[in-house]
């Protein structure tokens, strides 16, 4: 092999040096913020904080357990109404949308993504909650689903669409029929890129506040009903921040350090889970 | 046990492009009949056309009548009904990847609702041992997925994949156009026995294999069958004068 010139050597560790240079500026902001929030909220998490709910003014103690559970109630609601839907409607963009009506659907699907999420809760108010006359935890669900759906109906869209025509072709030519071969092939094979897109979706709404503030509406108390104003951690982080306690504020950054470690918590499991469903070499 | 195929003035078209003109044709039952012909001449549209595949296209139509057996492919059969009756092996290997190599091959017995797990066992088995893949995979049945394997055996598990639904017709697509010729000689030998129990009809670009595998050649120019006859006599002494230029290598 002929040696390689000095100039080539050089242009190929200063460009190496500048990928990894971007890495770490990308990766940067978000180890900042995870460090600030161990930092001022590491101190106030404790059994109490995990297990009781919040406390008058000047008493001491107390905890956001209530919101905790909340929140996992209210995101629950929304995956299970936004996910099948934004799934079902990428299916439907990816298999069947290559024509006008698809691109209507995609168009009204990318200003959906572009509406602000106050004006989202408006909807699920005028929705769910004057017609129940209350607020609730399905309202608060109802908000985020319809935030979830353009996200995961995008990027399932692209998945599928990586799925080469020759899988299903071969089981068209097995005599599956198209739903089925939809199904059991086309999405299957999509299924990683597919959960990477519930995950982005679940992860941004997650944190989301603003449409929560009069569907959810918040609660000091334990509820266990889906249609009773429910607590949530971002709600429970909103209040607390703008309030003139120090206590309130320090539990304030207490919750944005459970919430996030929540987010990547249930990121990081279903990863796990879906490693662990896949096999060698696919 | 394979069945004869018959086709009476077959068009098929793409849009308004009409890709076949008029083909007639009567495969033999249990024998292997070779197309050949230059590139977009319609061999792979024609067998395309034969488990109604050529009409998952968007915008592409056939006009005429195609028997499979007794059954009349464009008048009244589902096409999922027909292509249970005629596999079909492709051009590339598409093993489904996210499926063990034994999925792969029970994946048609599977998604068509078969679930008893004694049987598709049984299935997968004789299919592999048809495909002469056993061998090679038995260990790693459920742990290895399709698309960890070689071109070579890829290709043998989609043959597998589609004996496994007992088909009474195998189409095969340019099957060792993207595998070497040690892979190549394999899959030859393969169709040698299959022929025994399938009838198959094989498209090829390498003239010495319609030669080596198939009783039958028909000879396709631009969307018509030029000629259609013993492989022997398409090779040796053939009636049209444009089938010999093709076959002595004159063009194409």
């Amino acid at each position: 092999m002929p040696p390689v010139s000095l100039r080539r050597r050089v242009m190929d560790h200063a460009m190496t040096g500048a990928a990894v240079l971007t890495v770490l500026l990308v990766l940067l902001p978000l180890f900042a913020i995870f460090a600030y929030l161990v930092y001022k909220g590491i101190g106030s998490i404790n059994i109490a904080f995990l297990t009781q709910t919040p406390k008058p003014v000047g008493e001491p103690g107390g905890g956001m357990a209530n919101a905790i559970v909340g929140s996992m109630v209210i995101l629950g609601i929304a995956s299970l109404l936004g996910v099948p839907l934004g799934i079902g409607a990428g299916i439907f963009l990816s298999e069947y949308g290559r024509n006008r009506y698809g691109d209507i659907v995609r168009f009204v699907s990318d200003v959906l993504n572009g509406v602000p999420s106050i004006v989202i809760g408006i909807v699920a108010y005028g929705l769910v909650v004057m017609r129940q006359k209350h607020f609730s935890a399905l309202a608060g669900g109802v908000a985020l689903a319809i935030m979830m759906i353009p996200t995961i109906a995008r990027t399932t869209e692209q998945m599928l669409l990586l799925v080469p025509q020759a899988i299903r072709e071969a089981a068209y030519g097995l005599g599956v029929s198209r739903w089925r071969t939809t199904l059991s092939i086309t999405l299957r094979t999509a299924t990683s890129g597919v959960i990477t897109g519930v995950m982005l979706a679940f992860a941004r709404v997650a944190g989301e506040t603003a449409p929560l503030l009069f569907t959810a509406f918040g609660n000091q108390f334990w509820n266990w009903k889906s249609d009773q104003p429910t607590a949530a951690l971002s709600l429970q982080i909103f209040t607390y921040a703008i309030s003139p306690f120090d206590e309130w504020h320090r539990q304030a950054w207490a919750g944005a350090l459970v919430l996030i470690i929540l987010i990547v918590g249930a990121v990081a499991a279903v990863r796990i889970a879906v490693r662990h469903g896949t096999l060698s070499g696919a | 046990m394979g069945v004869g195929i018959t086709v009476e003035h077959l068009n098929a078209f793409y849009g308004k492009t009409q890709a076949l003109f008029d083909i007639n044709i009567i495969v033999a039952a249990n024998h292997a009949t070779a197309l050949i012909g230059p590139s977009g001449c319609g061999k792979s549209t024609f067998i395309r056309c034969l488990n109604r595949m050529h009409e998952t296209i968007p915008e592409a139509s056939v006009e005429g009548k195609v028997h499979i057996g007794d059954l009349s492919v464009y008048n009244g059969t589902s096409a999922t009904q027909l292509r249970r009756r005629v596999g079909m092996v492709f051009q590339k290997p598409n093993p489904f990847p996210t499926m063990s190599i034994y999925d792969n091959v029970a994946a048609g017995l599977k998604l068509n609702g078969f679930r008893n797990r004694k049987q598709l066992d049984e299935v997968v088995h004789k299919s592999l041992h048809s495909s002469a893949l056993w061998d090679e995979v038995k260990d790693s049945l459920h742990k290895k997925s399709g698309a960890s394997l070689s071109g070579g055996q890829q290709q043998r598990l989609c043959i597998a994949r589609a004996l496994a639904v007992q088909p009474e017709v195998l189409l095969m697509d340019e099957p060792c156009s993207a595998l070497d010729p040690i892979s190549t000689g394999k899959i030859e030998e393969l169709i040698f026995q299959l022929k025994e129990q399938y009838t198959i009809v094989i498209v090829t670009h390498n003239m010495q294999q319609a030669a080596r595998v198939a009783e039958f050649t028909g000879f396709f120019l631009l969307g018509k069958m030029i000629e259609f006859d013993k492989t022997e006599k398409i090779f040796t002494n053939p009636s049209d004068k444009r089938t010999e230029d093709y076959v002595t290598g004159r063009f194409g």
